[in-house]
């Protein structure tokens, strides 16, 4: 009907005078966007299926395409914008909610942006990290905060289960079916490189990928797809799902359609009906039932795995996470606002949650005035777009940092916001063999190798900047930053000073 | 207007220089200000002091408290403090003598005392914790008063001026030790105040700092989890707390504490044999957020023996030196030869490598 046409919002510019007819952006675009006109002998588009993925901009070989937003507009209004106007459209059109995809990418601040790093003058040498050493290796866990002796006087090791990390930096969960087999194999190949971790989301373990196990962390969430005895003991860590960043309070919902053969063996479901994750643990409605499924887990893998609980940062994530850290887990792991989804209602999306920048800061300082920070680790993501972001969240008092997007990135991901379609273009959040295998893991994991050691690189030069040669001297070192821009109470929550002071 | 000490975090470059006597011999502190005065240029006169072991035998068994007051009420404040918690059996100002170069003088008083046997009781803390506690809540809590030293049998003695200038306003000549630390500071930015200047101290451990810890905040805001308050935010304050931390508090031992504070690199680590190996990563992982980065040499004094450490990379210089049952460390080697020429060992120690000397007898670990 007439009244719920809406104008593409991308249109599809293509230069004839270069255009060769060779339908390569037929064959690429899944969305069904371009298509041959026989009669006239010309490539010709439907635009209103585009959703701007660039993958046949990427892979036109005479560059003949370009993708432009459309200048079509709605009489200007600041406040029914054409977002707006549009979803009610959408919505009086369905009656459904609204769904969308990655984070969330609304013009909120961006606290990592108003935050400035320190570097070394005069009074303190600067070190240079090409010629001395510098440090980024990181131990995730609960530390003992007291020493034994053995008869002889030596010290007994009495740490709890540990992670090592070569660098602050892990993949973050994402399910084998949000995301296909050759993502998932991209990444365990990556973090075994890289001498890190990955997470195996709440889609179960792929019976391929258990070789990766000394690399992976699994997770337990509230529809307990895939958990097993076998795949708790894959795993070099165990990580309860009790929020994600991207859509606090609710579960998750993988179609049916998504669940090919290969997934209903992975998440012990039958083939093609939906996979809904409750959205609590029905066994956890509260802090003293979370900790019973913490010693579960334990007793399950005889207390030799780190057992991390994820969170998503809401209001009140300070005595969350203190209540957690209380709760035997080893890890606690924050997910920011900002943090990616393979699909979850916008309105959640856009609008539940805060930034990790402050949550962080919170829990951080919280779990210090209680005096507890040293029996928890604290794991960061949502979103982590840089090294730079990466120093400051440590600097703030991260132990380490999840990070998803920029993974994503990495493999080829265009940040088009479509994943919830499955028609991933890039062979990433797709189950369609002939897009998955678009994404080769020799090349993928090779991409995410290069990353985390660009980034690494980047990290250790600006620690040597100021003068610091190892990550744990920088971790929770606020001093070492200053805000650009905030206001008292913003600086005051995340516990630095203004530039200038 | 400047900020004092303690509002804003100062950074400061410095001499340090040290003598002891493993046979327990008492030297007054002549020898100890001829040393650092040859280091004069590394100071810029605002802030020296020094520490002596074993000056106080006539009360050994009590806690030397030296302190600064600001204000008659706050003296008398504090002293109401005092007089519920300890039994005094000694109080005097402590003796000075007029110096030029050295003004704006706090009235600066001793007090020997003892834990009241009914509130150590009821407070059911081992005497030490209990005068630590004391200690730490009277220089964060009373406005004017400043505790900067509190052992048994030794003594802080610190003012803001060139150091040599400092120890003869103390009138040095007249304490005889069987170890002197001693501080000239070169702090970048401050008007100078008394309580600021080295050595900081916490019951008998001392520290004398040359540096500039990189790691400050970090070990910072993790120590003050512990019921330490860093009121002056200078890296001595934190060293000092955090070596009471591990050593008392822990049970570490000297050589562990240096492990922790001054970690070897993993890749070295993982060139010791496996034993060694475990013991150094298990020390770096578990107290990890002690470790400091940047530049430093430190001397800690305790009590019967004494710590000079490096940071990592050996970043500030620092020398040792033996002659005889005595050893001499300093910044620079002309301060150790100006006082003992005629030495019969002289050494840098490597970045990292704790050199921790004794009473031969034994100390107190």
């Amino acid at each position: 009907m007439a009244i719920d046409f809406l104008y593409p919002q991308y249109e599809v510019v293509r230069n004839y005078d270069r255009c060769i007819a060779c339908r390569a952006c037929e064959r690429q675009c899944a969305n069904e966007v371009h298509f041959y006109d026989p009669e006239f002998q010309k490539m010709m588009v439907d635009e209103s299926k585009c959703v701007n993925c660039h993958r046949c901009v990427s892979l036109c070989p005479t560059r003949a395409l370009k993708i432009v937003k459309t200048d079509h507009t709605f009489k200007e209004n600041a406040n029914w914008t054409g977002k707006a106007i549009s979803e009610v459209y959408r919505q009086a059109g369905s009656g459904g909610v609204l769904l969308s995809s990655m984070g969330n990418p609304e013009p909120y601040p961006i606290y990592w942006d108003k935050i400035l790093i320190n570097a070394s003058q005069v009074t303190n040498p600067s070190i240079d990290p090409l010629r001395e050493p510098m440090e980024t290796r990181t131990f995730l866990g609960k530390k003992p905060g007291k020493i034994e002796r053995d008869e002889n006087g030596n010290l007994i090791p009495n740490l709890s289960p540990q992670l090592e990390l070569k660098v602050p930096v892990m993949f973050s969960a994402m399910s084998y079916g949000s995301i296909s087999y050759n993502a998932h194999a991209s990444l365990a190949r990556a973090a075994v490189e890289l001498g890190t971790y990955y997470n195996t989301g709440e889609g179960g373990l792929h019976q391929d990928f258990y070789q990766y196990g000394p690399h992976t962390i699994v997770q337990v969430a509230s529809g307990r797809f895939g958990v097993h005895k076998d795949y708790l003991e894959a795993g070099a860590a165990i990580e309860i799902k009790m929020g994600q960043g991207a859509k606090p309070g609710i579960g998750g919902h993988l179609p049916g359609h998504k669940v090919g053969p290969d997934i209903s063996k992975t998440r012990m479901i039958p083939e093609g009906t939906d996979a809904i994750s409750p959205a609590p643990h029905h066994d956890i409605y509260s802090i003293e039932d979370l900790r019973q499924l913490v010693f579960s887990l334990k007793e399950a893998t005889e207390y030799k795995k780190p057992v991390m609980v994820k969170i998503a940062a809401v209001h009140n994530v300070a005595a969350i996470a203190s209540g957690v850290a209380r709760s035997g887990a080893d890890v606690i792991c924050i997910d920011g606002y900002r943090g990616g989804t393979g699909a979850a209602p916008t309105r959640i999306r856009d609008n539940v949650g805060i930034p990790i920048e402050l949550a962080l800061a919170a829990v951080d300082q919280r779990l210090r005035d209680e005096g507890i920070r040293d029996q928890v680790s604290v794991v960061v993501g949502g979103s982590i777009r840089n090294s730079a972001d990466l120093l400051k969240a440590i600097a703030l008092g991260a132990d380490a940092c999840y990070i998803a997007t920029s993974a994503l990135l990495a493999l080829g991901c265009h940040l088009c916001r479509s994943c919830q379609t499955g028609k991933c273009n890039w062979g990433i959040a797709t189950q369609r063999p002939e897009l998955v295998k678009r994404l080769n893991p020799d090349i993928g994991s090779q991409r995410l190798v290069n990353l985390v050691t660009a980034w690494d690189h980047e990290l250790k030069e600006m620690m040597g900047g100021m003068g610091i040669n190892s990550i744990e001297a920088l971790r929770g070192n606020r001093l070492m930053l200053r805000g650009i821009g905030l206001t008292d109470r913003e600086l005051n929550i995340l516990g630095i000073k203004h530039a200038g002071e | 207007m400047l900020q004092k000490e303690g509002k804003i975090r100062i950074p400061a470059g410095c001499a340090i220089s040290g003598i002891f006597h493993k046979d327990g011999t008492r030297e007054n502190g002549t020898r100890i200000i001829d040393s650092i005065r040859t280091m004069h240029d590394r100071s810029n006169g605002l802030g020296g002091g020094f520490a002596g072991y074993g000056i106080y035998p006539e009360y050994a068994d009590y806690y030397a408290f030296h302190v600064f007051y600001d204000t008659p009420a706050a003296k008398e404040e504090c002293e109401k403090e005092l007089e519920r918690h300890f039994d005094i059996v000694n109080l005097s100002k402590i003796p000075t003598r007029c110096h030029p170069r050295i003004t704006d003088e706090p009235m600066i008083w001793r007090y020997f005392v003892t834990p009241l046997h009914v509130k150590l009781t009821s407070s059911q803390l081992d005497e030490r914790e209990f005068v630590a506690r004391f200690v730490i809540r009277i220089n964060h809590t009373l406005d004017g008063a400043y505790i900067f030293s509190s052992g048994k049998n030794m003594g802080v003695f610190k003012a803001s001026g060139f150091p040599e200038d400092v120890g003869e306003y103390y009138m040095l000549e007249n304490y005889e030790a069987y170890s002197w630390t001693c501080h000239g500071r070169y702090p970048t930015n401050t008007p100078g105040w008394w309580g600021g200047a080295h050595p900081f101290a916490l019951l008998d451990t001392t520290v004398v700092h040359n540096g500039e810890i990189s790691s400050y905040d970090a070990n910072r805001r993790f120590i003050e989890m512990f019921g330490y308050s860093c009121d002056l935010l200078t890296d001595t304050e934190v060293i000092t707390y955090i070596v009471d931390y591990l050593g008392r508090k822990l049970g570490l031992t000297y050589p562990e504490i240096a492990n922790v504070i001054a970690a070897p690199f993993w890749s070295t680590i993982e060139k010791q044999e496996s034993a060694e190996r475990e013991r150094l990563t298990y020390l770096r992982n578990a107290f990890a957020s002690l470790l400091f980065t940047g530049p430093f040499s430190i001397l800690v004094g305790f009590e019967g023996g004494l710590m000079a450490l490096n940071d990592r990379l050996k970043l500030r210089s620092m020398v040792v030196g033996e002659k005889d049952e005595t050893v001499y460390i300093a910044s620079e080697e002309c301060a150790v030869r100006v006082i003992e020429p005629a030495l019969d060992r002289i050494w840098a120690p490597r970045g990292g490598e704790p050199v921790i000397v004794r009473l031969n007898e034994g100390g107190n670990q």
